[in-house]
């Protein structure tokens, strides 16, 4: 516009002739031809079909059992949950369960819930991730979004504070290989490197402290629901305790489904016996049930699995890919025939 | 009750809304006027409350502040550039009688200002004096009121007689005048001065707009200024329009809010039962909040929480983006080169930015004739000499006349000759000069029978006469001077002097004009020349064989669409003349029906006259009008011309510019007179469509003729055989002031009628219309046929109708510029008009429709994904997204692929688009979007987002890495989703986009780059490491790498593209579009013309006008009664001509007055003149009937169009008038409002 401006011209003002302006911009315009878009559907069903026995075959080559605790041999313990007055009580019992195939490779072992909403909108927003990275301020002052499970009834802030962290899941398991011809083994897991390395890394962070981690909690309260402070979460190995606890760690990446399950160990492969994987046989995995769910009409699973590059035992996947090529095939055909009887080509040509 | 007010108002206008201290303010509070903006600031409060707040609050903020910043942006410039031209129109020099000069915008009221010739008139001012005798003043009114020719303006005799600036600054009159009003037409008032009250009216005014003409200069009286004056009191607050897009979309939105509030409410219940369910037994982990007590106030919350997250089914961004779209086209017809006229170095401009694709759905176009249509340009073309027809050009140069002859050199010989004048036939000229009598007798009617008054320069009331004049003028019969009883030629050099004895003028009935002169040598002659159906019933018996060849000539002419005279003349005798003279004075000195002994007399003299032969004139059309009209038309667009010329002009330019062809052959008139007449011509008209479409009686022909003065109606229309509809009807309207009947065809019991006869033709000219029944008639279309109407003019007079329609075209480059400053587009020629509509409007609308079907489904895409999460996360409103994605998917990841799309795809191109008119046609029958396609793109949309939700959900809930950590953790799910959601709106786009210029690339390409740059930095440690409680989703690596989640995002893409595609190919395959084909054949390289040369415009059809069967003669005279009376009565004269003029004392000098009763005489049965102050009152009254019924619109209150003169008058005076005092001397200028 300005230099229409400049020029005096008898053609001052006239716009310029670039491409641009007189909307002549070089241009590609591709149309639906009955080639192309015939070709395009046989490739996508042969593509489909192939990607899907891939999978399927894939998918078959794992291994994937559930155990339901929640009643059956637990009972015992489900009957005593059910009163927030035993909840100190602790609580051991038994599940057994056969593998009648060796599990070979990997093995992961998984806790998983029924209908247990972790994705509820204020449950997810229960927490704090700057308390979660050890800033000091919020772990002395937690978010608003923590409320209630932000102070405990004397005013303590709570670490680490919120919903999520409270309703931890607290079962622990053992699980004991019977040997046919032996003695039972505690299969040996490993308790650490189930999370996300950036979660481990990154996300989580104890609050910094020159002293013990029990300094650094200083002046905070554990959750309402929690048997012990997140600085001691983990007896066993000191370097697991706070905010870095893996189990902590799993627990705080809410899953997206009320139906989950979220990793507990991984099978260590360095005891001879389990170094291709879980063998056959019978096992049992001795549980501390702490976790109530009867509340909810929840229910509480162990899974134990193996995975391939494409994850575990996933059907979904191969079965949607095939039923998908079978729609696209069955449609290509169908337009095949609607394009050479009727269509364009066809008879009304003439139009 | 005198309530004095210190009032000054002075000449500044401004059109502009803001300064900068308030636009901030006042913008603001117009943009929350809308009610999508005042929605999302709803939203944002709810936003705040923390029970509620399913997003953060930024999610609504950020749009909407790009949306008004946006908005406020463009509001800003447009209000720049009004400013601009404020200052540039106020900033004007005038003439300042007592401070010299000044600007227009220091001009006050009370101000005696001095204008010159050509200047325009810068307020509304009181003529006082002019250079003219008499305080006589010309002026041309085109920019008020459209006519072209000139009009006389008086000043009292009082103030005229003032003359010199020293007298003129000793005036103190005081003037009491109406209220500042819109009524171009009056004016009442009066002047008090030194103790006398003088009467002032409409025709001592001259208004603002008006140009001055043929007057060296004259004084007036600043009487409005500003805002005040007519012009600017007719302007008016433009009328926002809308397109019928904006309804629909209007409409759908307010729907979607509707689907919203649904889908909200069923998720409510949802939470309500999950919450009684489930939610209360999970207490222990998840309390309810605070204020929540019960399970129903927990659905209450999330009802909202709903509304909040859902909300982006109808995003904030589809208002501005629909905005920049239509910015997008407006710059586009701006650039275009192809709508640019050379000769007058004038762009096309699109005005108004928000009706671009409403130029894709025009069904009914209103053109204005003069200015529009035609150049108001006439040329002597062709004439008939004692039966030998000379032409202007040869018949074989006539395609290239420029390039194969050479026009003539006048100047060679005739150094009057006016070089602009082209004429290419030697024969005439070398007739000319062999000095043939008839020839010779041609010309010299030519130069002696006219009203023409300047010399040299004519100025002509009629630019027939002017042409007519200045060829005789070329071919050496020179017109030099008149007085009232002479007229001075110079014939091939040699002066000749002929005495004027009388001019028998022109008039409607008469259709014809002589003049009486005697030669020097003592000859009496009359001189007549006339339409040629009047003209050949006064022939002498011995002209038969000459007359028929001469007719046979002027169906020619006629045939090319000329406008024809025929020239005759007859010898008198002394005796004849003396007999006549004397019972022509009587008739004119008659008392009572002056008018009718008038005509009698004249009729007995114009007998028994010779013909010499006939001309032809050229009404110049502009260029390219046949063909933009027949391109038009095949489009299916019915042109209706609206014009204020009569009826046989209209119907000339109507056959030259093929709206009405010579298919067209039966023609049938109708004339009503009275009311029954009129409705009983329309009730029969339906009747003989359906009878015409019978063909048993389809040698049908009418021809009933009521010789009404100028007709109420006259229909056209003829039967085709091939298609029953083609018939044309023509209107015309009575202009002048027969009050009760002008209205008729508007009035509302037979306006149905109207309209079912007029709509069924596809031709439709309406003549003698007032710029407010332009309107009217417009409205009319409007409001009943639901129909996208344009209308299209040039002059001031067209501004109603302009404004009416649901676009405004107006022509520019003229002088004239009230009707481009009105209009929503303007260019130069009406040619453009076909590009505008065929290429712009139709690639607008096109792209348009395709933008909102896109946009639609892609939020629904977006949105309906949280509906069907609520059903797996207890109706929680827990989103499925990150919150960034939410803010940014509308903003910036799928924003700039449609936009690229809305402002530059093309279906075909511009070349098909003009050659193939058919093309237009999805647009009017607005097929390509409509609430049907709307619900396909939803129900697309919907099912895109189910597949969107369950694939994912399907393929994650139980799906583990490959390390073994599982994948249905929420982050993944959220991540996966928005993917596949972006992937499938890109290539869902990419399938929309037809043309794919390298901008469109960047922008797909560099939207999906956007996403995944955005994604990679949101989920950085970095980020996380500042705001931990934002950015909380971290870790890219986890999910993106998995080649499930990649999987899973192809499948999706899959599983939603693949159903489209086939169904487009179905569509494509059965059912191809027009655009389709011509686009399949240009990828196939076939350069195929079907339709044949109808549909190509370069046709033989459009070349050379068809020679008609149909005889049909325009005569050249369009122009009311002419100046006669004015030069017979020397008022026009120079004092010293005047005292020559021995007979001026003949007639009354109240000629003027004479004109005006003739012009405004009430009907034939109403017979007593009114007196003649009443007169102009009553019938500016009649005027105004409906000019209030359109101010109904504007929400006034108005009177019954039909209310009598009395009651009009009562009105008058019951309103407060303004009154101006005024004493120049001192300075004081004081206007006061007296309420009586």
């Amino acid at each position: 516009m300005a230099k229409n401006q400049v020029g005096a011209g008898p053609f001052a003002r006239r716009p310029d002739n670039s491409a641009f302006k007189q909307q002549r911009l070089p241009a590609w315009s591709p149309s639906l031809t009955p080639h192309t878009v015939l070709s395009v559907f046989y490739g996508l069903s042969l593509i489909c079909v192939l990607l899907g026995i891939w999978l399927l075959i894939t998918v078959q080559n794992t291994y994937q059992l559930k155990v339901d605790y929640t009643n059956g041999s637990c009972k015992k313990c489900f009957e005593m949950r059910k009163y927030p007055a035993n909840a100190t009580k602790n609580c051991i019992c038994t599940a057994n369960f056969k593998v009648p195939k060796a599990f070979l490779g990997d093995v992961f072992f998984y806790y998983g819930l029924i209908n247990f909403h972790q994705n509820l909108r204020r449950y997810m927003d229960s927490r704090d991730d700057a308390q979660l990275v050890g800033r000091k301020k919020s772990l002395k002052f937690p978010s608003t979004y923590c409320k209630p499970f932000a102070y405990d009834e004397n005013g303590l802030p709570i670490a680490p504070c919120g919903a999520v962290a409270n309703s931890k899941f607290n079962d622990s398991f053992r699980l004991v290989y019977h040997q046919l011809d032996g003695p039972a083994v505690t299969v040996p897991l490993h308790r650490r490197g189930i999370t996300w390395y950036t979660d481990k890394n990154i996300k989580f962070h104890n609050p910094p402290t020159n002293t013990t981690l029990q300094e650094a909690f200083q002046g905070t309260a554990q959750p309402l629901y929690w048997q012990r402070p997140v600085y001691d979460l983990d007896p066993e190995d000191p370097n697991n305790n706070g905010f870095i606890n893996d189990d902590l760690i799993v627990w705080m990446r809410e899953a997206a489904f009320p139906n989950f399950k979220k990793l507990y160990g991984i099978l260590n492969r360095a005891h001879a016996l389990f170094s291709h994987g879980l063998p056959a046989g019978n096992y049992s995995i001795i549980i501390t049930y702490n976790f109530p769910v009867q509340y909810f009409q929840g229910k509480k699973e162990v899974v134990v699995s193996t995975v391939t590059w494409f994850g575990g035992q996933n059907y979904f996947l191969p079965i949607a890919y095939l039923v998908s090529s079978g729609m696209t095939f069955i449609a290509a055909i169908v337009l095949t025939v609607i394009h050479v009887k009727v269509g364009r080509d066809g008879k009304n040509m003439e139009e | 009750i005198n309530a004095p007010l210190l009032y000054l108002q002075n000449n500044c206008i401004m059109t502009s809304k803001y300064n900068i201290i308030t636009f901030l303010p006042v913008n603001l509070f117009e943009q929350f006027q809308e009610v999508a903006n005042t929605y999302f600031l709803f939203l944002l409060i709810l936003q705040l409350i923390p029970q509620i707040s399913s997003l953060p609050w930024f999610t609504t903020i950020v749009p909407l502040v790009l949306v008004l910043s946006i908005t406020a942006v463009k509001d800003a410039t447009d209000d720049y550039f009004r400013h601009k031209s404020d200052n540039q129109v106020n900033n004007r020099q005038s003439q300042v009688l007592i401070n010299g000069k000044e600007k227009w915008m220091d001009v006050r009221v009370g101000d005696i200002i001095k204008l010159e010739n050509n200047q325009f008139v810068a307020a509304d001012l009181l003529l006082l004096s002019s250079s003219e005798p008499h305080g006589l003043c010309y002026i041309e009114t085109a920019e008020l009121d459209g006519e072209t020719n000139m009009k006389v303006r008086q000043s009292l005799a009082v103030t005229s007689e003032l003359g010199e600036p020293g007298n003129l600054a000793q005036f103190d009159g005081e003037v009491v005048c109406e209220l500042p009003n819109n009524k171009l037409d009056r004016f009442c008032g009066a002047l008090h001065w030194r103790e006398c009250k003088y009467t002032l009216t409409n025709n001592n005014m001259l208004l603002r707009g008006c140009v001055l003409r043929n007057t060296e200069s004259c004084y007036g009286l600043v009487i409005f200024a500003g805002p005040d004056t007519k012009l600017m009191q007719n302007s008016g607050r433009t009328k926002f329009k809308r397109t019928s897009i904006d309804h629909l979309m209007n409409t759908l939105v307010l729907w979607i809010f509707g689907f919203l509030v649904c889908m909200g409410v069923i998720l409510a219940i949802g939470n309500a039962v999950w919450e009684r369910e489930v939610g209360s037994l999970f207490q222990s982990y998840l309390p309810w909040d605070p204020p929540v007590d019960n399970f129903l106030f927990s659905a209450f919350l999330s009802f909202w929480s709903y509304v909040i997250i859902l909300n982006t089914v109808v995003p904030i961004s589809l208002y501005v983006s629909v905005e920049v779209i239509r910015l997008g086209h407006s710059y586009f017809i701006n650039w275009d080169r192809r709508m640019f006229c050379n000769r007058s170095n004038t762009a096309a401009e699109a005005r108004s930015t928000t009706l671009n694709e409403e130029l894709g759905q025009v069904e009914y176009i209103f053109s204005d004739k003069t200015g529009t249509l035609t150049q108001n340009i006439m040329t002597f073309n062709k004439c008939s000499i004692n039966g030998h027809q000379v032409e202007k050009s040869h018949r074989f140069d006539s395609q290239e006349p420029h390039i194969l002859a050479q026009p003539l050199d006048f100047s060679a010989w005739n150094p009057l000759a006016d070089r602009d004048f082209c004429f290419y036939d030697v024969s005439l000229l070398e007739a000319v000069k062999m000095r043939e009598p008839a020839v010779h007798e041609f010309f010299r009617v030519l130069s002696l029978c006219h009203t023409v008054m300047r010399e040299l320069v004519y100025k002509a009331q009629s630019p027939d006469e002017g042409a007519l004049v200045t060829a005789a003028r070329n071919f050496g019969f020179v017109f030099r001077s008149r007085t009232p009883s002479t007229i001075t030629t110079q014939e091939l050099g040699k002066e000749v002097t002929y005495t004027l004895l009388a001019i028998l003028d022109f008039n409607n009935i008469r259709k014809r004009m002589s003049v009486i002169v005697r030669t020097p040598e003592g000859h009496i002659c009359l001189y007549c020349k006339g339409a040629d159906t009047v003209l050949f019933d006064r022939l002498h018996s011995c002209n038969h064989d000459l007359m028929n060849i001469t007719s046979d000539h002027l169906n020619e002419f006629a045939g090319d669409g000329l406008r024809t005279l025929a020239l005759a003349y007859r010898d008198l005798s002394e005796e004849q003349w003396e007999e006549w003279a004397e019972r022509y004075h009587g008739a004119d000195k008659a008392i009572d029906y002056r008018e009718d002994r008038l005509a009698a007399a004249y009729e007995e003299i114009e007998q028994d006259m010779m013909l010499l032969g006939a001309t032809a004139i050229e009404d110049k059309l502009q260029e390219g009008i046949a063909e933009t009209i027949t391109v038009l038309s095949l489009a299916n667009i019915k042109i209706w011309v609206l014009t204020g010329d009569k009826q046989e002009t209209a119907v000339n330019i109507g056959y030259s510019s093929k709206m009405l062809t010579d298919d067209m052959t039966e023609v049938f008139i109708m004339n009503g007179y009275t009311v029954q007449s009129v409705r009983e011509d329309l009730r029969y008209s339906p009747f003989i469509c359906l009878s015409v479409q019978a063909p048993v009686h389809s040698s049908l022909r009418f021809l009933v003729f009521f010789a009404s003065f100028g007709g109420l109606f006259t229909t056209v229309f003829s039967h085709d055989p091939l298609s029953a509809s083609l018939f044309s009807i023509l209107i015309s309207f009575l202009k002048e002031s027969r009050s009760s009947w002008q209205a008729h065809a508007l009035e509302a019991d037979m306006e149905q009628e109207f309209l079912e006869t007029a709509c069924a033709c596809r031709t439709v000219i309406c003549c003698r219309v007032t710029p407010l029944q332009k309107a009217m008639v417009v409205e009319l279309i409007r409001r009943h046929k639901n129909a996208v109407t344009l209308a299209i003019g040039d002059g001031a007079n067209d501004v109603s109708m302009i404004k009416t329609a649901h676009i405004g075209v107006g022509i520019s480059g003229q002088e004239g510029i009230q009707a481009v400053l009105a209009s929503d587009y303007s260019f130069s020629q009406f040619r453009f008009l076909q590009r505008l509509l065929l290429v712009h409007g139709r690639w607008s609308y096109l792209r348009m429709c395709r933008f909102l079907c896109y946009f639609f489904y892609k939020n629904f895409a977006f949105t309906m994904v949280h509906f069907w999460f609520g059903f797996f996360c207890g109706f929680s409103a827990q989103t499925v997204y990150d919150q960034y994605f939410i803010t940014l998917y509308n903003i910036v990841y799928t924003s700039l692929p449609v936009l690229a799309m809305g402002i530059f795809d093309q279906d075909v191109s511009d070349q098909r688009s003009l050659q193939y008119p058919k093309l237009y046609e999805p647009g009017q029958l607005n097929l390509l979007f409509n609430k049907r396609e709307f619900f396909i793109c939803i129900a697309q949309g919907i099912y895109t987002s189910v597949v969107l939700f369950f694939v994912p959900y399907g393929a994650l809930w139980q799906a583990t890495q490959s390390n073994g950590v599982p994948l249905a953790d929420y982050q993944t799910f959220a991540v996966t989703t928005a993917t596949a959601l972006v992937i499938v709106v890109s290539v869902q786009i990419s399938l929309d986009t037809g043309y794919w210029t390298a901008i469109n690339h960047f922008f797909v390409w560099g939207s999906l780059g956007t996403y995944f740059t955005i994604l990679f930095t949101m989920h950085s440690s970095i980020l996380f490491n500042i705001f931990p409680k934002q950015f909380h989703f971290l870790g890219k690596a986890s999910t993106l790498s998995q080649p499930l989640v990649w999987l899973t995002i192809a499948l999706a893409t899959v599983i939603c593209i693949a159903p489209v595609l086939a169904f487009r190919f179905l569509k494509l395959d059965l059912k191809p579009q027009l655009s389709d084909t011509k686009k399949q054949w240009k990828a196939g390289g076939h350069a195929r013309r079907s339709m044949g040369g109808a549909s190509g415009p370069g046709g033989s059809g459009l070349g050379h006008l068809g020679r008609g069967g149909s005889r049909r003669s325009g005569y050249a005279f369009a122009h009311q009664e002419g100046f006669g009376e004015l030069i017979t009565s020397g008022k026009n004269m120079r004092l010293s001509s005047l005292a020559l003029a021995t007979f001026a004392a003949r007639h009354s000098s109240s000629w003027i007055d004479t004109l005006r009763k003739k012009k405004h005489s009430p009907p034939a049965g109403d017979s007593s003149p009114a007196p003649s102050v009443a007169a102009p009152v009553s019938n500016s009254s009649s005027l105004i009937g409906p000019l209030e019924t359109a101010a109904e619109q504007r929400g006034q209150t108005n009177a019954d169009p039909q209310v009598g003169v009395a009651d009009v008058a009562q009105v008058e005076t019951g309103q407060c008038s303004l009154v101006v005092q005024v004493n120049t001397i001192c300075k004081t200028l004081l206007t006061k409002y007296q309420v009586h």
